[in-house]
């Protein structure tokens, strides 16, 4: 888990991978040489005040230099919020993420489809499950690049908070080693906080990442 | 450097923005917002100056997917 300057749902993230048996570190952003890891977790936040775009100096963090490697080489990784935004701004993700339609920051729970079952993210779904998520964004507005493969789509709204295109709410790369959604499933792992819903995407990833670690033995 | 929302991409800022004018008044068709970044570099002529900046656009200070821009030189 990346900890950049400005980064607020860090404690979160490693709270609820931890709970989801997870052994999760935090790394902090400044911090070229990753430890030996098997997914990445980028969480949300307002890294570097979201100055000049959301994620766009973030993405110039050495951290984010190693995550790109990591990612190259296959390395599942998982961005959350602003860290969809860095994933997109750093290439490793197609698509922008702009102000919302509304121009109003958004805080509520959201319904949304799961569109791939398949993925390291999603195992734990069925696809056209119905999650409900917490979103909290002033910039969710997704914009697909002209050639993005339908099948890269993995969440969508059913009820649209930001005016994203084809209420796209998460999108994973062509190798679908990483992925990037607006909506906060380390907010969503306890009934107790409204919902548990986040902890079928994260308890993907931390089985995926499991599996890939016993796979290797 | 001038960065300008592409045309085709929404930009729910102008729009309030020209909302707000018409509130006042003023008759505004379309309205857009962008940004102005003021650099200082060091460079032998314009042409090495701009070739810079354009590199600095395309790396960071503009998003190609989202964003146009134009370098302007001055002094």
């Amino acid at each position: 888990m990346i900890t950049y300057p400005g980064s607020q749902d860090d404690r979160d993230a490693l709270w609820a991978l931890a709970a989801l048996d997870a052994e999760a570190v935090a790394v902090w952003h400044d911090d070229g040489e990753l430890p030996d890891l098997d997914a990445v977790v980028i969480p949300g936040g307002f890294s570097y005040g979201d100055y000049l775009r959301c994620g766009a100096i973030a993405r110039f963090s050495p951290a984010t230099a190693s995550v790109c490697e990591f990612a190259d080489a296959g390395g599942l990784v998982l961005g959350i919020c602003n860290g969809f935004q860095v994933l997109c701004e750093a290439g490793l993700l197609p698509g922008a993420l702009l102000r919302n339609e509304s121009l109003r920051f958004v805080c509520r729970d959201v319904p949304l489809t799961v569109e791939r079952e398949d993925l390291a993210f999603t195992t734990r779904c069925t696809a056209g499950q119905r999650l409900m998520l917490p979103v909290k964004h002033g910039d969710g507005r997704y914009l697909p690049p002209q050639d993005l493969d339908p099948a890269q789509v993995v969440l969508r709204y059913l009820d649209n908070p930001n005016g994203s295109v084809e209420n796209i709410a998460g999108v994973c790369n062509e190798a679908g080693n990483v992925m990037g959604l607006m909506p906060h499933p380390e907010h969503a792992v306890d009934p107790l906080l409204g919902s548990d819903d986040g902890a079928l995407l994260l308890a993907s990833l931390v089985d995926a990442a499991r599996d890939r670690v016993l796979a290797a033995y | 450097m001038l960065v300008r929302p592409k045309p085709g991409i929404l930009d729910p800022q102008g729009e309030a923005v020209g909302s707000a004018l018409g509130h006042l008044g003023f008759e505004v068709r379309d309205a857009r917002v962008g940004k102005v970044i003021d650099l200082e570099v060091e460079a032998t002529d314009e042409a090495a100056a701009k070739a810079e900046v354009e590199q600095m656009c395309e790396r960071l200070l503009a998003n190609p997917l989202i964003e146009s821009y134009e370098v302007e030189i001055v002094g």
